[in-house]
């Protein structure tokens, strides 16, 4: 998840880490990780990372951060569940994986180098 | 190819979803979309978010996806359509650099097994739930890569390497580049867009290059390049093989 600042509010955090902020703390499938202060408006990005475990890295005179997945779970897939990945496409509009929920899909990763 | 496979099987209740991941977004993946005329969604991915979240350390690999939106095989080597009448569309120089000569002696050592992979897709699409193809959700996770605090890290690195490109701080991102590299040694994604950003020598087929020039190698930012790295793995390994 990049970041301009390190403090940003919980709907942008949820969605850029893909971690649901409940009162028990930051929650994904079964996984609840307890947050000192998980129902504020505004996440303290650093501190939050550090309760999570989650990798921040910094750029500070382009003034820019971003912070790294979970690796609770010790593999890339925490659970089975795919991830909605939202994506835009040549034209810029974004599609999101969901949207073809009821299809079998293939994911098929190219690039043009 | 992907578009011909997708007649073939849409109909049948398959949806496939390319993602070129390219820091360059649409000016780096333009013309080969607009040459493939895909009718499914093809999108970009300038983060290398695929890497992040499913785990794609190398391309071509795919994801498959049930209906109810459960994994049912993680990232893994997933072969073009085997299609035997059709020569490589890249056009290659008039007269061919030494240094493509020698990409192309390992690249043709390169192993992939189309026919197995195809097979155990037109199985799943057939089958679905009962395919054997179609893994269980915990070996799903037990067969995504390995991921530890170092490698979470060298995922955030890359992020911000690639956003860094993307504001035109070429120099800074190098450096975080590096570090992925660094935390992430199994990734080639990682190394081989870094590598493209580079301008080793003019024109189109630079971003091919992937390595240090031969008038000036010692500007070469990075600690590898395609042919030293396939070399010192061998280029027999540089997909893992497909495990049913």
């Amino acid at each position: 998840m990049l970041l301009n600042s390190l403090s940003v509010d919980r709907a942008e955090f949820e969605r850029g880490t893909g971690w649901t902020l409940k009162p028990e703390g930051a929650c994904k499938g079964d996984v609840c990780i307890p947050l000192p202060d998980p129902m504020a408006e505004q996440i303290d990005v650093e501190a939050t990372a550090s309760a999570m475990g989650l990798p921040l890295v910094a750029a500070p005179e382009h003034n820019l951060w971003a912070l790294g997945p979970e690796s609770i779970g010790s593999r890339a897939l925490t659970s089975a569940e795919a991830p909605n990945l939202r994506l835009p496409d040549l034209e810029g509009n974004e599609f999101e994986l969901s949207s073809l929920r009821g299809q079998k899909i293939v994911v098929y990763a190219w690039a043009p180098y | 190819m992907w578009q011909e496979l997708r007649n073939e099987l849409h109909p049948k209740g398959l949806e496939i979803v390319t993602v070129g991941m390219d820091a360059l977004g649409a000016d780096g993946c333009r013309e080969f979309i607009e040459a493939a005329k895909p009718e499914h969604p093809s999108l970009i991915d300038r983060h290398h978010v695929l890497a992040e979240l499913f785990g794609v350390v190398n391309i071509p690999q795919s994801i498959w996806i049930d209906e109810q939106g459960m994994i049912v095989r993680p990232a893994e080597t997933a072969p073009e359509p085997p299609d035997p009448d059709r020569a490589p569309s890249m056009e290659l120089p008039a007269e061919m650099p030494q240094h493509f000569v020698e990409m192309m002696g390992e690249a043709a050592k390169i192993q992939q097994d189309p026919e197995s992979y195809h097979a155990a897709l037109r199985d799943w699409v057939e089958n679905g739930a009962d395919s054997q193809f179609a893994l269980s959700p915990e070996a799903v996770v037990a067969r995504s890569r390995p991921r530890n605090e170092e490698i979470s890290r060298g995922h955030a690195h890359f992020e911000l390497a690639a956003q860094l490109e993307i504001d035109g701080h070429h120099d800074a991102a190098i450096e975080h580049f590096k570090d992925a590299h660094r935390l992430v040694p199994e990734s080639w994604t990682f190394r081989r867009q870094a590598w493209s950003l580079e301008q080793p020598i003019e024109g189109p087929m630079a971003r091919f290059w992937q390595g240090p020039s031969d008038e000036d190698p010692g500007s070469w930012p990075y600690a590898g390049d395609w042919v030293s790295d396939i070399r010192a793995v061998g280029a027999e390994n540089y997909n893992e093989p497909w495990t049913p």
